[in-house]
Order: C-alpha cells, then sequence, then structure tokens
C-alpha cells in the first residue's frame, strides 16, 4: 500500500525524472539485445534491425508502462486543464463575456450567502453552545404574539436554580438608567445579571474579575463590570480602569472587571452589567412580574429531556405553593438559539433571488459554450476516429467547464468580498449578529462549489453532444451547419431565461407598486415640525413619587419656553418608533380571560397631545385639566376601537373594563402609633372606564405594516390619572413630543439645555423627527424594492443578451436559406418578421412558464412583506409589455442583419 | 526462427517473475532471458507485457528496485523480492499447483 502510494506521488510530481528511468530500462533492454544477437553471429546492423523489430514500438511499450503506473486519470486530468486555459485564452472575447458573466452570478450569491450563514446558520460564539439552554415558563394564558415569549419571575428562578442539579442557570434582566459619572449625563443600557452569568457562558472576561455571590444579594458591595464598547468609548480603553467607579442612577459602583471585546447576550451589547441581587426593586421581589432571562449550561452527560423532567416538578410544586401568581404556570426547557427575529425568511427569499440570477448567468455562458462546441464539431470527431472514448471527450468538454466556473468563481468571490461591506450597510435597521458576517471557510467552500456545480451544468450541453456516431459525415460537413437539436438547446436555453427573468421582474415590479403605495398613505397625524424623544427625569426626583407630577410640569413648562417651540406634550409610547403598550380590554363587567380578551394599544398622555399631533378629533372631546386622581377614570379611543368594539353605535358615554390598567385599592391599617395608615398596592382594575371621546386612528405600526397589524385599536388616558405608586416607572418610560415653528433638529439643544433639571442631571435621549421615523418605518420596503430592482434589471439584461446572441447565432447559420427565400421571393419585411416573430414565440413561451414562477414568488412576497397585496393584472400586464419591448429590442439588429442579406452571396457560401 | 508465441495470461506472468527474481536480484531483460531459458525456449516474454508488468509489482510491493551496474558495467535497474513478494509467491504457487491439478483432472475424465 505504501509503496504503491509512494509510486503514484513520485509519478506525479517527479515526473521528468520516472521518464527519463524508463527510457534508460527500455533501452539497456533494447541494448542487451542487440548485444545477444551480435554474440549469435548477425552484424550489428541486421542485430538492431532485428531488435526493433521484436520490440515493436518503442513509445508503445513507454505508453503500456505509463498506463501500469496508475497515475493516468491524474495526469489526463491535468492535460485538459491546461488545454482549456489555453482555450480560453484564445478567445479573449468570448472569455471575458463568460468570466463576466459568471461573476456576477456567484458574487451575487456568494454575497447572500455570506449574510445567511453568518446570521443564520453560524452557531452561537461561546465555547460549546450545543449544550446551552433557555429556559422559558410558560402559562396558557399569556400571549406570546403580543407580550413575547414568558420569562422568570426572579423569585422563582432563585427556586429553581437552587433545586436544579442537572443544569447551571443564569439569568439577566434587561434596564436602563442614567450614567452621569464619567462624562455627561447619558443613558444607557445595562444588564442586572446573575453572578454565575459569565462562567455559565464560559466566557472569561477581557481584565478584573466576574461577580462574586456574595455581592449577589441584597446589601451587596455596589460593583459593575463595563461592556467592552462602553470601556472604549466613555473610558477611552485606559488599562487602569478596574478599581475606579462611576455613577449609574445616582448610586456609585466600584469597576471590577470588563467584558470581551464582541461578547453579546441575547443579541445585545449592553454599557455594563450590574449584580441583580442588589436590586430592591418591587418588581424583582413579587412573582407576578417575569423580566429575569434565564439560562442554562446542561452538566455533563445531561439531555435535553433529563433537564426538562427536573424542572417541570418544581414548577408545578411552585405552581400550587403560590396559587396566586403562579398558577397553571410551567418551566420548559430549549435549546439556546441565535436571535435573529424575523429576518430568516427574507434573507432566503434574497438568496433564492440572487440564485435566479445564477441561474440565468448559467442559460447565458451555456448558450456561448454550445455555439463554441459546434464549432469545434470536426476537432472532436477527429480526436473520436484516432481512438478517443467518448466519455473521454465528455470528460474534456466538462473539464473545460469547470475550469471556467472556476475562474467566474474566483472573481466572483473577490466581488463577494467588496460586496458584503456595503450590503450590510446598506440593510435597513440593524441586521442581527452583523458581527458574524465576514467571509469564512465555509463561505468559501459553497462559493466554490457552486462554481464548480455551475461550470458542469453549463458544460452538459455541450458536453452531451460529442460525437460518437455518424463521424464520417460530421468530419465532412461544413463547420457551420446546425443541427436541429442544437437549435432546440439554444431555444431552450433563452426560453428558461425568459422565465427566470420574467418572475424576478414581476417580483420587483410589485414591491415598486407596494412602496408607491404605502409612500402615499396617511399615517393619521401630521409629521411635519415634529420632534420626539425620550426623558430621563433626575434619579432624585425618581425616588419620591409625590415630586414626580411637579417635576412634569415644572419639564413641560420650560420646554414651551424654549424658542422655536410651538407647543409640547408629554406620552409614553410614540407612533412608529419601538415600544408599545398592548392591553387587553372588555365591553361588560364579566371580563374574560388574558387570552380571550382583544386587544389595544394604550397609551398615556398630556391634554396638549392631539394638538402637538395633529390627530383630528373625530366626536366627544379630548383631555383636559379636570381629568386628574379622584375624578371618575375616562379614556379617549380611536375610530378602530370604537367600530371594533361597538359598531356603528354612538361610543361617547359607554365604558370599557381594563384589569391591566394601572390601578390601586387603598388599604387602611392602624399603625404602631395608633394613627390610621392607608397603604396604596397595585391590584387589577375593576372599575370602568368612561369613554369621552373619539379620535382618528394614527398607523402606529408603520406605513406599511399597519392596515395588516394585530393590535390595532388605540385607547389614551391622561397621564394625570395614573396612580401614585406607578409614576416611577411610567416617568422612565415617558417621552415627550414637541411641534415646532422652525427646523425640528435645530431645537434640540436648547431644548437639552433648558431640560436639564436642578442637579443637571436630567437627560433627552433619542432623538427623532416624526418624518424620520415615517421614513424607517418603510426602510425594509425600500430596500427589497431597491434590491429586487437591482437583480431584476441584471436579469433583464442577461435575457437580452442572451436573446441577442442567440438569434445573432441562428441567423448567421440560416443565411443560406434566407438566401434562398429571398430568391424564391421574400421581401426585407418578410425575413424582419420571420425573426422577429422567432424572437415573440420565445417570449411568450417563456412568459406562459413564468408566469407560475411568479405566482409563487407573489405569495412569498406578500407573506414576507408587510404592505403587499397579491399580484394583479395591471402589474403583469405592464412587466409583460416591457418584457416584449426589451426581447423586441435585442433581437431587432439579428433581425435587420438577416433581412439585409444578399440571396447571391448566401447561397454561393454553402 | 523464433517459435509461435504463447500468450501468458497476465496472472500466470506476475508469477514466473516473481520465481525468477526470488533466486537473485535481476534487471528486466535478464528476467526475459532467464525465463526464456528455463522454459526450454517456450516461452517468450513481450517486451511491452514484461515492463508494465515489472512496474505493477514494484507499485504493489512485492518487488524493490535498484539502480546499479550490469555485467558489462552499465547503468541497469535491478529488481528483487520483498518479504511480501516472498508470501505471495508461495501463496500464488500453491494456487497454481492447484489449478494445473484441477484442469488436468478435468481433462483426463473427459
Amino acid at each position: 500500500m505504501l509503496s504503491d502510494l509512494w509510486m503514484r506521488t513520485r509519478a506525479l510530481f517527479r515526473r521528468k525524472a520516472v521518464e527519463g528511468e524508463l527510457d534508460d530500462e527500455i533501452r539497456f533492454h533494447f541494448a542487451e539485445q542487440v548485444e545477444k544477437y551480435i554474440q549469435r553471429g548477425l552484424t550489428r546492423y541486421e542485430a538492431a534491425r532485428r531488435a526493433r523489430l521484436e520490440f515493436g514500438g518503442l513509445d508503445q511499450v513507454k505508453e503500456e508502462c505509463r498506463d501500469a503506473r496508475g497515475v493516468r486519470l491524474v495526469e489526463s486530468f491535468a492535460q485538459d486543464v491546461r488545454y482549456a486555459l489555453r482555450g480560453l485564452r484564445k478567445n479573449p472575447g468570448f472569455t471575458a463575456v463568460a468570466l463576466v458573466t459568471i461573476a456576477l452570478g456567484i458574487g451575487a450569491t456568494t454575497v447572500m450567502f455570506t449574510v445567511v450563514n453568518g446570521v443564520l446558520l453560524k452557531p452561537l460564539p461561546y465555547p460549546d453552545p450545543h449544550r446551552l439552554v433557555v429556559v422559558r415558563a410558560h402559562t396558557d394564558t399569556w400571549n406570546a404574539k403580543v407580550y413575547g415569549e414568558q420569562k422568570f419571575s426572579y423569585p422563582d428562578f432563585l427556586d429553581c436554580r437552587r433545586q436544579s442539579h442537572t443544569m447551571e442557570m443564569a439569568g439577566l434582566v434587561f434596564n436602563d438608567g442614567t450614567v452621569s459619572e464619567p462624562g455627561p449625563p447619558d443613558n444607557e443600557n445595562y444588564f442586572e445579571i446573575s453572578s454565575n452569568l459569565f462562567s455559565v457562558l464560559r466566557v472569561s472576561l477581557a481584565q478584573g474579575r466576574a461577580f462574586l455571590p456574595e455581592e449577589d444579594r441584597i446589601g451587596g458591595r455596589p460593583v459593575a463590570v463595563l461592556g467592552y464598547t462602553f470601556w472604549q468609548s466613555h473610558f477611552g480603553g485606559r488599562p487602569d480602569v478596574v478599581g475606579t467607579s462611576l455613577v449609574l442612577d445616582q448610586k456609585r459602583y466600584t469597576i471590577v472587571g470588563i467584558a470581551p471585546a464582541g461578547f453579546r447576550v441575547s443579541g445585545e451589547e449592553p454599557g455594563l452589567y450590574t449584580p441583580v441581587g442588589q436590586d430592591a426593586a418591587g418588581y424583582l421581589r413579587n412573582r407576578a412580574a417575569q423580566p429575569v432571562h434565564v439560562v442554562a449550561r446542561l452538566g455533563p452527560d445531561v439531555t435535553l429531556a433529563q433537564a426538562q423532567a427536573e424542572i417541570a416538578p418544581i414548577g408545578r410544586h411552585l405552581a400550587k405553593e403560590y396559587a396566586d401568581t403562579n398558577a397553571g404556570r410551567s418551566f420548559l426547557v430549549h435549546p439556546l438559539r441565535p436571535e435573529v427575529g424575523n429576518v430568516g425568511s427574507t434573507l432566503w427569499l434574497l438568496l433564492g433571488a440572487a440564485m435566479l440570477v445564477l441561474l440565468i448567468a448559467c442559460a447565458n455562458v451555456a448558450s456561448l459554450l454550445l455555439a463554441r462546441a459546434v464549432s469545434r464539431e470536426r476537432e472532436l470527431a477527429m480526436r473520436a476516429v484516432l481512438g478517443a472514448s467518448k466519455w473521454r471527450l465528455a470528460r474534456q468538454c466538462l473539464t473545460e467547464s469547470a475550469v471556467l466556473g472556476l475562474a467566474g468563481g474566483a472573481l466572483g468571490i473577490l466581488c463577494a468580498y467588496a460586496g458584503v461591506r456595503p450590503f450590510v450597510a446598506l440593510w435597513p435597521g440593524s441586521l442581527p449578529r452583523v458581527e458574524q458576517v465576514h467571509l469564512d471557510a465555509r463561505v468559501l467552500a459553497f462559493a466554490v462549489g457552486v462554481s464548480i456545480l455551475t461550470g458542469i451544468l453549463f458544460g452538459l450541453a455541450p458536453a452531451l453532444r460529442t460525437p460518437a456516431r455518424q463521424l464520417e459525415q460530421t468530419l465532412r460537413a461544413a463547420a457551420r451547419s446546425v443541427t436541429r437539436s442544437s437549435r432546440r438547446w439554444h431555444g431552450a436555453f433563452v426560453v428558461s431565461e425568459i422565465c427566470l427573468a420574467f418572475v424576478l421582474l414581476i417580483a420587483a415590479a410589485m414591491l415598486g407598486r407596494t412602496l408607491l403605495r404605502v409612500s402615499s398613505l396617511n399615517p393619521g397625524l401630521n409629521i411635519h415640525n415634529l420632534l420626539t424623544m425620550r426623558v430621563a427625569l433626575s434619579p432624585a426626583t425618581l425616588d419620591d413619587p409625590a415630586r414626580i407630577p411637579a417635576a412634569w410640569r415644572d419639564l413641560l413648562e420650560r420646554a414651551r419656553h424654549v424658542p422655536g417651540v410651538q407647543s409640547i406634550t408629554a406620552v409614553d409610547i410614540v407612533p412608529m418608533r419601538e415600544g408599545n403598550n398592548p392591553l387587553g380590554y372588555w365591553t361588560t363587567a364579566d371580563v374574560p380571560p388574558t387570552n380571550k380578551q382583544p386587544i389595544a394599544l394604550a397609551s398615556s398622555v398630556t391634554p396638549d397631545y392631539l394638538n402637538v399631533m395633529g390627530i383630528p378629533l373625530r366626536r366627544g372631546r379630548f383631555f383636559n385639566d379636570e381629568d386628574r386622581l379622584g375624578t371618575f377614570p375616562v379614556i379617549v379611543v380611536d375610530d378602530v376601537l370604537a367600530h371594533d368594539a361597538f359598531g356603528t353605535e354612538n361610543v361617547i358615554g359607554k365604558q370599557l373594563w381594563m384589569p391591566d390598567m394601572a390601578c390601586v385599592e387603598g388599604k387602611t391599617t392602624t399603625g404602631a402609633n395608633g394613627k390610621a395608615k392607608t397603604v396604596e398596592t397595585p391590584v387589577q382594575c375593576k372599575g370602568p372606564f368612561m369613554i369621552v371621546g373619539v379620535v382618528g386612528h394614527v398607523r402606529y405600526w408603520g406605513l406599511a405594516s399597519d392596515d395588516q397589524a394585530q393590535v390595532r385599536g388605540q385607547i389614551y388616558y391622561p397621564f394625570a390619572q395614573v396612580p401614585a405608586p406607578f409614576l416611577r416607572r411610567w416617568s422612565e418610560l415617558m417621552s415627550i413630543a414637541v411641534r415646532t415653528n422652525v427646523a425640528p433638529l435645530s431645537v434640540v439643544e436648547p431644548l437639552r439645555n433648558a431640560l436639564r433639571g436642578a442637579s443637571g442631571d436630567q437627560v433627552l435621549y433619542e432623538v427623532r423627527t416624526m418624518e424620520q421615523l415615517t421614513k424607517d418605518s418603510l426602510a425594509l420596503q425600500r430596500f427589497l424594492a431597491t434590491l429586487f430592482g437591482v437583480f431584476a434589471g441584471l436579469a433583464l439584461a442577461l435575457a437580452c443578451i442572451g436573446i441577442y446572441g442567440v438569434l445573432a447565432y441562428l441567423t448567421g447559420q440560416r443565411v443560406p436559406e434566407i438566401g434562398v427565400r429571398i430568391a424564391l421571393g421574400a421581401t426585407r419585411g418578410n425575413i424582419l418578421r420571420m425573426v422577429l416573430r422567432q424572437s415573440l414565440r420565445m417570449v411568450i413561451v417563456g412568459v406562459g412558464l413564468g408566469l407560475l414562477g411568479a405566482l409563487a414568488a407573489g405569495r412569498v412576497l406578500v407573506h414576507l412583506v408587510d404592505g403587499m397585496r397579491p399580484l394583479d393584472m395591471t402589474t403583469f400586464a405592464l412587466v409583460f409589455l416591457l418584457f416584449t419591448a426589451a426581447a423586441l429590442l435585442a433581437s431587432f439588429v439579428p433581425a435587420r442583419r438577416a433581412s439585409r442579406a444578399d440571396p447571391v452571396t448566401a447561397i454561393r457560401c454553402e | 526462427m523464433a517459435a509461435p508465441r504463447i500468450d501468458l495470461p497476465q496472472g500466470t506472468l506476475d508469477l514466473l517473475i516473481l520465481r525468477t527474481v526470488a533466486l537473485e536480484p535481476m534487471h528486466g531483460w535478464a528476467i526475459s532471458e532467464r525465463i526464456h531459458q528455463v522454459s526450454s525456449e517456450v516461452l517468450q516474454v513481450h517486451q511491452g507485457s514484461l515492463y508494465p508488468a515489472l512496474h505493477r509489482l514494484e507499485r504493489r510491493g512485492w518487488i524493490r528496485a535498484r539502480w546499479g551496474a550490469s555485467e558489462n558495467n552499465r547503468r541497469a535497474k535491478y529488481y528483487e523480492l520483498t518479504k511480501t513478494g516472498h508470501k505471495q509467491l508461495e501463496a500464488e504457487e500453491n494456487e497454481w499447483k492447484k489449478l494445473t491439478a484441477a484442469v488436468a483432472q478435468v481433462l483426463e475424465t473427459s
């Protein structure tokens, strides 16, 4: 075995030496044979002649030896490759066109695959990611579509972590706060984590250490770990940061560590991490709130099923013990997957479109190769006569096309390398896992594989035509004769190109029409000269709920005096911006369970809201200063909700029950000093809310997405009627909307200065104009329309080039026939029409075949992209006309040339 | 002058080569001469089959090649049997004996 391998390797790489040895050996044998005959008595001349006759051909012997060497396959393959490269060099025009075509197709496909690979296919960047799981709670009444996945309550998490032996569980809570030191006060996202999060994920910190268990409880020392980007931006990446401190929400934390670069959890990188156990906030101490995201690592040799089997009884036990909060709540263990939202389907769609372009490019190159193969038929026939097997010739053709495919693919990979960054930059919004999107081994393997496959694909047609029978006729015939089967192939290629290009054009047209349509939709408010921003009140104010209403009044008053500000309102959720507050409602007092209630978006506002936003009032009134705590709870609904809940009746004065609204119950107890003390505790709302007005509907979810959204009804309620225990949480979520007399962005700095507050730590962040938000709500539609437009344009161009090329070739072959026709009386117009009719026939067949594909593509797009309407006749007719016009244009030149043929020369040149 | 040539099947040629080389290392021409002599000039090995066979056997590891000086001081490639070649030779000899005995039996009875 080893000697076999050794000899074969030697034969491959030291070919000259091996050939030389063989030569020496054979010559020696020949010389000895001559000697023998000389000794027998013959003359030297006769001896040599005799020996030569006996030997046969020296070269034939050598050939047999070469065959015995066992490297024939590789050698002939190398020979084929060299021959293919020579052939490509000899036809630079053909090679250039083919290479560019293939490079475009493979480049586009590779870019899309790079994105798909990075976002969807790569595993999580933690060590041993398959042992990581996420643990979720599950309640039947939880509406996951509206509220997202159900998470854990903190006490539940602690119990499960303590009792579980199969998993090591860690938790994190998303939060944000004001960092006032170092640097100017600014709002920052941070994660509150259990002390073992870094060890569960097996991530070692860039500097310092993670939290200790004794820091992860009430009264623990305030410590923080910095995020890498935060360390770079706020501390300049200084090496001596560990041990210094920062101030978050007016509390000083000592920095004990720095997270590694690029470290993310749930796709997010926060500014810093703090221990969750230290946070004394109420929502972390009760079992009703579920803010904790739980990840866990399975123990060695533990399966998912075992972990699930262990945690189920723990859940049941907790459900029994805390029946008022945990009833019906079970715990589920799932493998931890990267969070990518729903970009997955869009990415696969784009990959599919890129592959369509690649297929069209293949058809084009196949056509070119076929034309070239026909002109080489005589050469191949000669080789077949000389003894080459059909398989050998076919292999050579396939090798040639594979070489072409690989060369084009290499070019395509270069294009992809240049094109990935711009593509990612143009993606609307932020692409999840964007840091994983780059060319790596898997992408390169994909690109090389696709190149070879496309090479074989477009090499099939010429390879299948290698001559085996009728060699004599092929040798004798003129090199320009085109058999009927070749015409059929060419026709098939063009028809398939037309079919695919048509599908892409329809998709692009549908997207374009959608974009036009949704851009002109009425957002429901006046988006011009409107500024929105989030507000973080001074942490000192937030600590004392009694001061909060006054602080807001003061803030709004100051803002009104800033030059350029026309009016201002406070609101918690802003249309077309992230953040929403879905609540269930009911029209009578016996409210069904949560998952059966219809859901609306609830928004708390100040009385100026309608004026500032420019929303029309349809009936009744909006809020005024009379609506405050102590007066009857009032709400205003939009016309969509009025219609959904009450049909065509007049809703003014009607009532709605909303259990999840902010309500409190006062409990009067006798304190230690004998005095009566009233304590207000948050409860579910039992009383009704009265509708006092109806306003116009606002396209809250965006211009394109709102009409199909699940939750469309809108309810407004006065911020002044939010009970005191909720004021802190509400204030953390409140934003302001400002209507300006001047360009909105010019007012931002004056506002920031005016609203800094007495202690200078009130922050305005996430500043956006309403026009920006509206434009961004259409970003995906715009992106897809542009991208598909580019693909469709490419496809159309390739298809037209294909039509032109094939028609030029076919009519060129038919010149003798055309000459005969002209001689028999056909006019130039007849010939022209004949060729154009041929082209039109191909278009109609191609479009007919493409219709099914176009309908399917339309369905997929409607499903994936908000705002799309199914394919209609107008779009279809427009695209069909466009295509026909382009095809006829492409066919015009060959048709004219054919009609100009001189019959005499045409017939003579046969 | 040359007797009518009997074409050797490939396997048999391998056996003969191995047997010849087992006695002492030889170059290709000497092997062909020796076979010719020992078979009373019945078997004539053609160069077109000898050298491919030698290279095949070398690839399989049953013989080993060495360049050396011939009797008249010219450069020649000598082949000798390897250990695995010895084993292969034994196995093939046994097989040959069994085969010929069986064929002889069939020819006698019919």
